[in-house]
């Protein structure tokens, strides 16, 4: 019924064993909520490596026995990570009180009273780009089963690490379940002052997953499942506290803080393929629209096309990787199957050098397997799931295009309704109905307000997406990057086992005659 | 022409056996050859001869046609392998299995063993047919020689019967019921292994086409982020296509060693089977001579008498070289395991260290990207 507590994330799929190379840095066990053993991940390479966290070794996030892992340019090599941060930042009483503050002491862009804005260039931006360095860390783990029957669900322990002085403590972890996450993001969509940002969107929902779990956890799919969705959401999370304006938002450290959330509610809309449906919509009813949107800068358009040509792409090579997985999880069974005929071959034979031979062989392809195992894993979890964030990511790039075009659609429409109020003032003044003209003036004056509101907010919105779209490229280019590595680096430690396995083989090859 | 010199019952090879190649397969439209080179006994030179699957097949049947050599139904006839076929069915492709890939590579190898394997038998070798095959520039005769059913096991099922009949012989015995077991076994292993290598085949395929898949989204533009994204697909491009060339390796590695050399024990092991079907079939013969005998009418008996003497020397003979030539396999096949065994290990593991070294080499150009 209830698993395991406090138990580290099943690598995939079910081995027991840890990995070797990833887990070489300090095993931690998850039995101590604080400290430095949170973020030790016994799991194949999950956690997407942000911008500026680039560990040498896949080893811990914060290991504090392994200086060489900064998180964050602000810390030195030495063994309390926070020191010199502590120093910088100031030092009042955790909460509100450091906003102002934190703008400058971590350097983010300032980009927030639209009242204030003046356009920038690009290459400001740029540069405001540059300074984006933060300093949270987050991970999921420990995935629990909570509850029995259909109502069960699982629970996750989200842990942080940060010296931001936003949160109250420096090391803190939660518990939430999948609709929490859900919940963070449609809070984060709906909000006015996101408008224009790209939004990392959660994972999707999963009937059939889920079912598998409420009955049970402990099949090969489910752990496999299970662990699938715990290293998503950990993607997701890792994302969102990516990004400067998101890590501002009061909801997002709310979620990361608080000991109990208010349950979400009205997280339909997010099952399987309903977060793409809804994107689509809102570009269908875009496009519909009966004002033509007027480029002045083709900027827009140009990128607008690149991301569905790319989202085209990416779906192709999604394809691939999952016919490479599956290929790769046939092996396995193969090799597994071939390994027990050896077996028996080896048990049938007189000869003992032979007999010992062709035992020994059943014992490489068992390691074999194992090996196969692995590499599917691998393949899967660096790949197939970097590809398939992207196009959901594609996809949230599209939607905030979608914001802008709709914000233009409402300075459009506040304009054409301020004409339509000024040409019953003008009726009004021709007819001599003093009274009303009063009501009418008031009128044109909001709606000459909101005229400039709307402006400044399609303005702003436009910078936003320019912005938002750059960061994004950028990230992509070094998260590919880094997953490449991790995924080369997983490849080279597979083959220096396999020649491991070999040389051990080749003497009892050698003895049989 | 060529008939009549086949009929001469025994030759001594011209050629050394153990520098039988067959080193090619040309396919013209339908046919397929197979360039045969030996070296010559006398030092000068080589015989090179152009065979079809048609001269394997008049080679075997001679070989299965001697019925004045004594004991010959003893003998464990090295295993030819099966016809290849294009656009084979499925049962057939299972049949075939590694020999049916459509690499010729494997194939000429096992063709090869075949022939290498008759002329080291000490019988066999001395077959003019033998001498024949090797040497002649001219194809043997491509009449069908009257078809001898030598293998007894493909005929009426009624024979099959005969299988189970109980030996008099301990050692016997006790090696038809090993072969049984044995047979069972190899061919599960080899049919296993080609699984295996078939889907590391899939395996490279997959990695070819996700390579071709990163190509597309390379662009060349200006902009420098583009840029940056497209450099990271041309290069994990490239790491793919290393992947795919890799697992290529592995997987040509496992059919050309151990691939062949599980089929060639498999078959090696029906071929035993076929011999002590024989033998058993010879028993269940000379039993029935003998009861003949006894029950004969006095008119009879001493036809049945002489029937009876023939078979028990034909039964005698047999038995000799049966238990010469299961002796020799025993001991010939531990040798020929252990060699495709050392051959592939050596082969995958200088594929695995081919494999660590390009890996690193990637891995190290990607650290080093900007």
């Amino acid at each position: 019924m209830a698993s395991s507590s406090e138990r580290n994330p099943p690598p995939f799929p079910a081995s027991e064993k840890p990995e070797p190379g990833l887990s070489d840095m300090a095993d931690g066990d998850s039995d101590s909520d604080e400290g430095a053993d949170i973020f030790v991940s016994n799991s194949l390479p999950t956690s997407v490596s942000r911008g500026v966290s680039q560990p040498e070794e896949p080893a811990d996030l914060f290991g504090q026995e392994t200086p060489t892992a900064k998180p964050n340019g602000v810390y030195s090599d030495d063994d309390d990570l926070f020191a010199e941060a502590q120093a910088d930042l100031s030092s009042d009483t955790p909460g509100n009180s450091a906003r102002k503050d934190l703008s400058t002491s971590s350097g983010l862009p300032s980009a927030r009273s639209p009242a204030a804005l003046q356009p920038t260039s690009l290459e400001q931006l740029e540069e405001e780009e540059a300074k984006d360095c933060f300093d949270v860390d987050v991970a999921v783990t420990n995935p629990e089963k909570v509850g029995d029957g259909m109502n069960a669900y699982v629970a996750y322990k989200v842990s942080t690490r940060t010296s931001l002085p936003i949160f109250k403590s420096k090391v803190f972890s939660a518990r939430r379940r999948f609709s929490d996450f859900l919940g963070l993001y449609e809070k984060l969509s709906a909000k006015q002052s996101l408008h224009g940002c790209i939004i990392p969107p959660p994972p999707e929902k999963s009937v059939v997953g889920m079912t598998k779990v409420k009955v049970g956890m402990d099949d090969p799919s489910s752990v496999e499942f299970v662990e699938k969705r715990r290293a998503a959401l950990e993607r997701y999370l890792q994302r969102i506290v990516a990004h400067p304006l998101l890590l501002q938002d009061p909801d997002v450290r709310d979620f990361l803080e608080r000991e109990d959330l208010p349950r979400a509610v009205n997280t339909q809309a997010f099952s399987g393929a309903g977060f793409l449906k809804m994107i689509n919509r809102a570009s269908d009813a875009v496009s519909k629209m009966t004002i033509k949107m007027n480029e002045s800068d083709t900027w827009f358009e140009d990128k607008f096309q690149e991301v569905d040509t790319e989202e085209q792409q990416l779906r192709k090579l999604l394809a691939v990787v999952d016919s490479l997985v599956s290929h790769r999880k046939e092996l396995c069974v193969n090799t597994a199957v071939f390994a027990k005929s050896m077996a028996m071959l080896g048990n049938s034979e007189d000869n003992t050098a032979l007999s010992r031979a062709l035992s020994q062989l059943a014992e490489v392809e068992d390691k074999m397997e194992q090996l196969h195992q692995e590499q599917a894993g691998t393949d899967f979890f660096i790949f197939a799931e970097l590809l398939a964030d992207y196009i959901r990511l594609l996809g949230a790039v599209r939607g905030c295009f979608d914001q802008r075009v709709r914000a233009w659609q409402r300075w459009q429409e506040a304009q054409s309704t301020l004409q339509k109020k000024r040409e019953a003032e003008a009726k009004l003044l021709w007819a001599n109905k003093p009274d009303k003209l009063q009501q009418a003036k008031e009128e044109i004056n909001e709606w000459e307000a909101k005229v400039t509101q709307y402006e400044r907010d399609f303005d702003r919105i436009g910078m936003t997406v320019r912005r938002e779209v750059l960061r994004f490229e950028k990230e992509k280019a070094k998260d590919f990057k880094s997953q490449i590595i991790k995924y080369l680096e997983a490849m080279l430690q597979s083959q220096q086992r396999l020649v491991k396995f070999w040389e051990a083989f080749l003497p009892e090859a050698k003895a049989i005659a | 022409m060529m008939q009549e010199e086949v009929n001469e019952a025994t030759s001594v090879l011209s050629v050394y056996g153990h520098t039988i190649k067959v080193t090619e397969a040309l396919q013209d439209g339908d046919t397929l050859t197979f360039i045969i080179v030996s070296q010559k006994l006398s030092g000068t030179g080589e015989y090179h001869v152009d065979r079809t699957y048609d001269d394997f097949e008049w080679l075997q049947q001679h070989l299965y046609a001697q019925e004045d050599v004594p004991g010959i139904q003893g003998v464990i006839f090295p295993p030819l392998p099966m016809r290849p076929q294009a656009n084979a069915s499925a049962k057939v492709m299972k049949q075939l299995g590694f020999l049916g890939l459509g690499e010729w590579q494997p194939y000429c190898k096992a063709l090869e063993t075949f022939l290498r394997q008759v002329a080291a038998h000490c019988i066999l070798s001395k077959n003019k047919a033998m001498e024949v095959f090797l040497t002649s520039i001219d194809p043997p005769g491509r009449q069908k020689v009257k078809r001898n059913i030598f293998n007894r096991l493909s005929q009426a099922v009624g024979e099959l019967r005969k299988e189970g009949h109980k030996d008099v012989d301990e050692f016997f015995q006790t090696e038809r019921d090993h072969n049984l077991v044995l047979t069972g076994h190899a061919r599960t292993a080899a049919e296993k292994f080609l699984d295996v290598a078939l889907t590391e085949q899939k395996i490279a395929v997959a990695c070819g086409h996700f390579a071709a898949a990163l190509q597309i989204c390379v662009e060349n533009g200006d902009d420098p982020e583009k840029r940056a994204f497209s450099r990271v697909c041309a290069k994990l491009s490239e790491v793919f296509d290393s992947i795919k060339k890799n697992m290529m390796s592995v997987a040509v590695n496992d059919m050309n060693t151990l691939g062949l050399g599980l089929d060639l024990d498999w078959r090696y092991q029906e071929a035993e089977r076929e011999m002590l079907f024989r033998r058993t079939c010879k028993l269940v013969e000379l039993e029935n001579a003998r009861k003949n005998a006894e029950r004969a009418k006095p008119v009879k008996k001493s036809a049945m008498e002489e029937v009876k003497k023939a078979a028990e020397g034909e039964f005698e003979q047999i038995c000799k070289v049966a238990k010469q030539e299961i002796v020799k396999l025993n001991q010939e096949r531990v040798g020929t395991v252990q060699k495709s065994l050392t051959q592939w290990c050596e082969q995958q593991l200088q594929t695995a260290k081919e494999g660590a070294d390009i890996f690193n080499q990637h891995l190290q150009a990607f650290k080093a990207m900007a």
